[in-house]
């Protein structure tokens, strides 16, 4: 019964930086290296709650008796 | 005290939301989904417990142990199906997450035919033989 919510302030963290990142780079009349930052963002915290999910979806099987 | 520590969380879950959905929407909705696995996988524990408990309550009643495999199965596709019919329903998208509940019913239906079969032929059991008179 421990939920980490230093992974939620993380995900909070990088949201809100790459936002800012953006609106910089958008400034400078860079798009396209604004766009490329927002995936690569997008992609490091899709990571996170994917491995999250695998944890949970393993944890479902072996309580079910999915065997 | 668990409840607290979830609802403390969740509060601080929907306003970091809050903030984030005006300039990123897609982290939102992964902050969203991280939340929801979290307090599901933080909840997996005491369920276990309840399981393990009528496993054994089962064991010491001397019923089939394909009953309550069934059972578990059933249970466990409920919950997934429900979490993430919810989960794609937070992202805006009510048609899939229909179709996710409608697959979760009729994985449940599927599960339970060779129950209903057994019901039915116990049924079959107990009427009088020849069904003549």
């Amino acid at each position: 019964m421990n939920i980490d919510v230093s992974t939620i302030f993380q995900i909070a963290g990088i949201g809100i930086i790459v936002a800012m990142i953006h609106t910089v780079l958008k400034q400078m009349n860079k798009e396209d290296m604004a766009h490329w930052v927002t995936v690569i963002g997008f992609v490091v915290v899709l990571f996170m709650v994917v491995r999250l999910l695998n944890d949970l979806f393993q944890e479902i099987k072996t309580i079910f008796l999915f065997q | 005290m668990d409840i607290l520590q979830i609802v403390g969380i969740g509060l601080l879950t929907a306003i970091l939301i809050l903030v984030i959905r005006e300039q990123k929407p897609m982290f939102a909705f992964l902050l969203a989904t991280f939340f929801g696995i979290a307090v599901f996988l933080a909840l997996i524990g005491k369920i276990g417990g309840v399981v393990s408990m009528i496993e054994e309550l089962a064991d010491r009643s001397g019923i089939q142990s394909v009953y309550l495999k069934t059972m578990l199965k059933i249970i466990g596709i409920a919950y997934i199906a429900e979490f993430g019919a919810q989960i794609v329903r937070d992202a805006g998208l009510d048609s899939i997450a229909s179709k996710i509940e409608f697959a979760g019913k009729m994985l449940i239906l599927v599960m339970a035919v060779p129950i209903i079969s057994i019901i039915i032929e116990t049924v079959l059991g107990l009427l009088p033989a020849g069904g003549g008179a």
